[in-house]
């Protein structure tokens, strides 16, 4: 059937002859991301961010017309690996981007290498992608970026004593990690680590257990989506009134999810490399053309969609249009400029992203809840390549 | 300690709202709906849009989402339902998780995919302590509603005339309609109840268990374990099953956070081996 489908692909190349003549004038951008599932918000922002960048910046650059293939995974990985496959051998992508969750990401490393296409990845966190394939490059963000300049937060502020509660999947595994290690490395204390299963319809009994050891603070990472509901049952069991401080990197006040989580959530300390209330003209103007072509807030998922436009519109001025992937990511290794998070740059050795991670704590801002800036940690590496 | 265990039992009972309709539906009217929670999801909504949109007070909006998931759970009853109660298992099966799929992209194009929340009235906020046991509000809300819940359909299912006639239509479809019994009315009021009642857990979860348009698959395996594990024969079965459910849930996540995730499904395996028709069922009748 496959086999099939690809002779059949490769005839109707082969015969017509115009595949390749056509494939000079466009360059295409496969764009995999989950539109619909548990993960839609984060599809969604992405594909909010994709369409400005290109409303702002035209379709063309260096003479090819940029064509965008939106693919919903609709949150199963399985589906991503799929279709970046037909997205390679019929569409002839020469990127694809998205990738909502680390498992997503790593399915399709494989493919990019075989192929030699470029993967970008715009959404998942997990420290390990970028050594999966020389061809990956990523525009969003690792956990222990966040993770470690958290802790050295939590030791400046006297938090010494910590139970760590994470969502039981691999960045979950790499934000606690790195947390703790920088942590007790500095003089901290895990008392507890609790792992969370990803599919976790009441966080009670976790948030019970991390009261009973009497924690100065709650480390906590959920993936985006899950926040709302963590820390309305955190206020709900009173651990705000007795003291305990909630620190992680910045998922769990997702900007996205925020204006819903009531006042429970104000106060709470975060580190993470974008807030829509970035105090940039250039995060001003974002905002306010995201907010006004949908009805949503941009959050730290959707400048990783709007970077990698940049980055991809940049990589190609670069290589004067040559779409192959050798010329493409050569030309993003190193690349600089500035995102409406703040300056960044994509590592030459890594391929990983180089950003300011900020600490923020949540505020209301004109009735609204945000997460405020108030420490910039300059263009942070990921730890977790630094330390191998 | 007791904290944990009223944490348990406040789940258990939403577990039970949220699936005995569901077990009135399987059991009583040998139709596997797994498009249940997609019921609760329209009641969540319900309450999620007339108390963020239309400032309804949030009492007021509980009932107002049963009404909405019966009123819904009635109409499709009429117009999709009846006409697979005699097809085979796998067809209802088919035909439910397709309907299951609808509403999720269905509500994902209408209210947006993210997580939505009610506003909840200051009463309901935060905990209280009793004797030294932390008492969630809302909590304590869903443990008395629920527990009122359980004791009406019990008394409604085995003292009134209502009852026993749906017990006659499926204990004998033919020998109720020869003795007059209006069997279409009655599944099509009992499946509207049902609904009703997923309506009803739906609004009361969304504080807990969050709500967004994948709810129904999401808790779709709950729903069905509670279900199995219960028994399809009667309210107290689902009841003590949710109870068990519940409190196992929320103490295994407590004492073995390592091993908590799969203290539900062990509970399950353990009783399906020890009783494979579940805790309580009658003699089967079928």
């Amino acid at each position: 059937m496959n086999y099939l489908k690809i002779a059949a692909a490769g005839l109707l190349a082969g015969a017509v002859g115009l595949g390749a003549a056509q494939a000079q004038e466009t360059v295409k951008v496969g764009l995999v991301v989950s539109m619909t599932g548990q993960q839609a918000s984060t599809g969604k922002q992405i594909k909010a961010a994709v369409d400005l960048y290109m409303k702002e910046h035209g379709d063309t650059v260096a003479g090819k017309k940029i064509e965008i293939i939106l693919r919903d995974s609709a949150s199963v990985p399985d589906n991503s690996k799929r279709l970046s496959q037909e997205l390679i051998v019929n569409d002839k992508v020469s990127i694809l981007a998205g990738f909502e969750v680390t498992p997503a990401a790593m399915v399709v490393a494989p493919l990019a290498t075989e192929a030699k296409v470029v993967e970008l990845v715009m959404a998942a966190g997990t420290s390990v992608i970028t050594e999966k394939s020389p061809y990956i490059a990523r525009t969003s963000f690792t956990l222990p970026q966040s993770s470690v300049i958290i802790a050295d937060y939590a030791l400046k502020n006297n938090l010494k004593n910590i139970v760590t509660m994470v969502s039981d999947y691999a960045p979950g595994a790499d934000a606690e990690k790195s947390f703790t290690a920088q942590l007790t490395a500095g003089g901290g204390k895990v008392i507890e680590s609790i792992k969370i299963p990803l599919a976790n319809p009441d966080f009670a009994p976790f948030l019970q257990r991390a009261a009973d050891a009497k924690p100065e603070a709650i480390f906590i990472f959920v993936p985006s989506g899950q926040g709302a509901t963590f820390m309305k049952q955190f206020a709900e069991r009173g651990l705000d009134k007795a003291g305990i401080k909630i620190i992680g990197p910045g998922d769990v006040t997702d900007d996205d999810l925020l204006p819903q989580m009531g006042d429970a959530v104000l106060g709470v300390v975060t580190a993470h490399m974008y807030s829509a209330d970035h105090q940039s003209a250039m995060n001003k103007k974002y905002v306010e053309a995201f907010t006004k072509a949908n009805n949503f807030r941009p959050n730290f998922m959707s400048v990783g969609g709007y970077d990698g436009m940049h980055l991809i519109y940049e990589a190609l001025k670069k290589t004067g249009g040559k779409a192959d992937g050798d010329s493409l990511i050569a030309a993003m290794k190193g690349m600089k400029w500035e995102s409406p998070r703040g300056p960044i740059s994509i590592d030459p050795e890594t391929r990983d992203i180089v950003q300011n991670i900020y600490i923020r704590k949540v505020e209301k801002k004109n009735g609204q809840l945000y997460n405020v800036e108030f420490q910039t940690f300059n263009d942070v590496k990921d730890p977790g390549k630094i330390k191998k | 300690m007791l904290t944990i265990l009223f944490d348990g039992v406040a789940y258990g009972m939403l577990l039970f709202v949220l699936a005995c309709g569901l077990s009135v539906t399987l059991g009583l009217m040998n139709l596997i709906n797994l498009a249940h929670g997609a019921f609760a999801m329209a009641g969540g909504y319900a309450t999620v849009v007339l108390v963020n949109n239309f400032g309804v007070p949030f009492f007021l909006s509980l009932p107002l989402a049963f009404l909405v998931a019966a009123v819904i759970g009635l109409v499709m009853e009429r117009a999709v339902y009846v006409h697979v109660y005699r097809k085979p298992h796998l067809e209802q099966v088919l035909l439910t998780i397709g309907l299951v799929f609808m509403a999720v992209a269905g509500t994902d194009y209408i209210m947006g995919s993210t997580q939505v929340f009610a506003q909840t009235p200051e009463v309901l906020q935060g905990q209280f302590q009793f004797f030294g046991v932390g008492i969630g509000r809302y909590r304590l809300l869903i443990i008395v509603v629920c527990g009122v819940l359980a004791i009406g359909l019990q008394a409604i299912l085995t003292k009134t005339r209502f009852g026993s006639r749906l017990r006659a239509a499926v204990d004998d479809q033919r020998v109720a309609r020869g003795l007059g019994i209006n069997v279409n009315a009655i599944f099509a009021l009992t499946f509207a109840f049902g609904s009703g009642l997923a309506g009803l857990g739906g609004a009361l979860g969304t504080e807990i268990l969050g709500l967004d348009p994948t709810f129904p698959l999401k808790y779709m395996i709950y729903f069905l374990i509670v279900v199995t594990v219960g028994g399809t024969s009667s309210i107290t079965g689902p009841f003590l099953a949710s109870l068990l459910l519940g409190i196992g849930d929320v103490a295994g996540k407590y004492y073995v956070p390592k091993l908590g995730a799969f203290v539900i499904y062990t509970i399950m395996i353990v009783v399906l081996i020890w009783r494979p028709n579940g805790l309580f069922s009658r003699a089967s009748t079928k």
